[in-house]
């Protein structure tokens, strides 16, 4: 049911839309079963970055200090975003992995659960 | 008094009769205006009132009578605080860990009771019944004198401690105090039918009691007089506010049966925003309270599953339901003050106040009191960071996070039948992604996208550079984009947030009252002469 308002056709601007981004979009990245870090991460990335890019930058910065980081066996890690699983191709960019703007890329690393249970 | 004795005096008005001719008696039908011209904000919710009358105020308070009640509860209240004042109160509280939970009172609390003032002026204004437009009048005037007397009580802290001095400022650009603001814009910007219910019902009379009553009672039990004599001064106009809640639901309830579906719908929105809101409670109530009242899932069970569920018994020959995902919050009860105050303490340096880890002491007492939920999944986090700690490289998050675009809470809530797994929930409106903490705050979301769509949200106004002092310039090479942010949000790191143990307030309460500055954890400096806390002198 659309709102309610006292002007008819009321709609609020689009607060976050990509081109108020400067050329970047905005990616979450959520490690799956680490609630260690509290909450799936918010950050700006150009949209041609490659996936390497993500992989080898981007993932080190938030999460290296875990334990768990360095045993992760990239190849078995599970990916996904809200429209399901997809496999990853370094070579090819965030855009071309049809990630858009503000979508939410999961990973899962089954058998590393968390540090001795604490996320 | 006529000189010849024959004329008998007045007879004095029963308090009925004064009330009325003090209210609708003071009222009149326009006749050079048309009603619809005069009240127009009161028909596009498509609420139905047919009598305005049929509103009873319980209280049968008029003007008159609030100024005398509310002057004499001023002098009582101003009387003590001067007293408190004088006595150094302030070092008479448990310790300086206590200080910290008025800050988040300051900075999130005051500025939603001069918000609630400018919404119940608006009721106070928009009503075409007499009866309640008096009541919301005398609301808004209580609200503001909340807030000022909130800031008041406060007041003497701030010439000693940090992060005070800053909250108006604050709480327009700090990235977490979006959450209480966001909370009453949305309200503010609703209809007044959509507002009464929200705050007088959902807001004031389901949940302020969770605030009021553990809140002030942790106040007393650290010696906080200054707080606990705002909080009786406040008390008896919560009493009539929570009055003024029940009232309107049963008047909107009563005047059409159509009201039924917009009253439950409100409910279920209210309910969840307003219990999104308090979750911030449940970390003074189990982490920042140096002595405890109880904890939040004890607090949770009394004031929401037992007196709510009396409530909502009682609603329910209206054909009103318990609010909807009240399940939800029972399931979080035992998990939502763990995972805030682990992303408090993971993000320590983008806060107001100071972060510490709980001792082992107060992790039994989790223990005890979250049986089913503190040694599986929090203690070993604790016990992991504060042996980081020992090895000086304390856990940080270094990222922002990715915001809820209704209640402005980061994502960090976990499924409520899976405290291992982070809550994904989202919708696509109109070719963009929206993100929520939960199937609450979506549902609220896809009920109207139009207004949600641009809720300003500190993450994402930071990346779009939208969040730095004037001069600053992004391009320089020594740019550093989230030290800007924090100095446009007016937080010190170091001095605002940051280490417990480090923090200022932290040195110089020890240093001025040779005191532990947590008495959980034992001197934190070497000005305490003895770690111990003084026996009470008392008889035995």
């Amino acid at each position: 049911m659309p709102t309610k308002a006292m002007t008819p056709d009321y709609h609020g601007d689009f607060q976050d839309t990509q081109d108020k981004y400067h050329g970047q979009q905005l990616i979450s990245v959520c490690w799956e079963k680490h609630t260690m870090f509290g909450w799936p991460m918010c950050l700006p990335v150009p949209p041609d970055m490659p996936f390497a890019g993500l992989l080898q930058n981007v993932l080190p910065m938030i999460y290296s200090d875990h334990p768990d980081f360095a045993k992760i066996e990239w190849d078995k890690v599970q990916w996904s975003t809200s429209a399901g699983p997809f496999t990853p191709d370094p070579a090819k960019s965030i855009k071309e992995h049809g990630i858009r703007h503000k979508q939410q890329i999961r990973f899962r690393t089954p058998g590393l659960d968390g540090y001795n249970g604490a996320g | 008094m006529a000189a010849d004795g024959n004329t008998k005096p007045p007879k004095k008005l029963s308090l009925k009769e004064n009330y009325a001719m003090l209210t609708r008696g003071l009222d009149w039908e326009p006749t050079y205006e048309k009603k619809e011209d005069i009240f127009q904000k009161i028909d596009f919710e498509g609420i139905k009132i047919h009598d305005w009358d049929k509103w009873e105020d319980p209280f049968r308070l008029t003007m008159d009578a609030y100024w005398k009640y509310q002057g004499e509860k001023e002098r009582k209240l101003y009387a003590i605080i001067d007293a408190f004042q004088q006595g150094n109160g302030q070092f008479n509280v448990t310790d300086a860990r206590y200080v910290q939970a008025l800050k988040v009172f300051l900075n999130g609390i005051v500025e939603l009771e001069y918000a609630s003032h400018r919404g119940f002026c608006m009721l106070g204004r928009e009503f075409p019944g007499a009866g309640p437009r008096i009541a919301a009048q005398m609301q808004s005037i209580d609200e503001l004198r909340h807030a000022t007397t909130q800031i008041h009580a406060i007041s003497q802290y701030n010439k000693y401690f940090e992060g005070m001095e800053n909250f108006p400022y604050q709480f327009d650009r700090v990235w977490y105090l979006s959450i209480p603001k966001s909370f009453f814009e949305d309200a503010c910007t609703s209809g007044p039918f959509e507002f009464i219910v929200a705050i007088s019902f959902a807001f004031e009379y389901v949940l302020t009691n969770l605030a009021f009553m553990p809140w002030m009672s942790g106040a007393a039990f650290n010696g906080d007089m200054s707080t606990v004599s705002f909080g009786f001064s406040a008390q008896s106009d919560e009493a009539r506010h929570m009055t003024l809640g029940i009232e309107v639901i049963k008047f909107l309830l009563e005047q059409d049966p159509a009201n039924v579906a917009l009253v439950q719908k409100w409910i279920d929105k209210w309910f969840w925003r307003g219990y999104r809101l308090l979750a911030l409670l449940a970390t003074m109530m189990d982490y920042i309270l140096p002595k405890r009242v109880m904890s939040w899932g004890e607090a949770w069970t009394i004031y929401y599953e037992e007196n709510g569920g009396a409530l909502f018994a009682d609603l329910a020959r209206y054909g009103i339901k318990p609010p909807k995902y009240a399940d939800v919050t029972i399931k979080e009860k035992g998990r939502v003050s763990h995972e805030m105050w682990s992303v408090f303490y993971a993000n320590r340096n983008a806060l107001g106040f100071g972060i510490w880890l709980p001792s082992e002491e107060e992790m039994d007492w989790f223990s005890e009191k979250y049986p089913d939920t503190f040694d599986k999944y929090y203690r070993p986090r604790y016990e992991y960071w504060r042996q980081l700690e020992a090895e000086g490289k304390p856990f940080t998050c270094k990222v922002l996070p990715q915001l809820c675009q209704t209640c402005q809470w980061p994502c960090l809530y976990t499924e409520a039948d899976d405290a291992t797994e982070f809550v994904h929930r989202e919708s696509d409106y109109k070719g963009e992604i929206f993100h929520f903490c939960s199937d609450g705050c979506k549902d609220i979301f896809d009920d109207e996208p139009e207004k949600f769509v641009h809720a300003w949200m500190p993450v994402n106004q930071i990346y779009q550079g939208n969040c730095f002092l004037p001069g600053v310039d992004p391009t320089a090479p020594d740019f550093n984009p989230m030290a800007e942010a924090l100095k446009f949000m007016g937080l010190k790191p170091g001095v605002d947030g940051g280490l417990f143990k480090e923090h200022l307030d932290a040195k110089r309460w020890e240093q001025w009252t040779s005191r532990p500055a947590n008495i959980h954890e034992g001197a934190y400096t070497d000005s305490v002469r003895s770690t111990e806390t003084p026996t009470p002198r008392a008889k035995p």
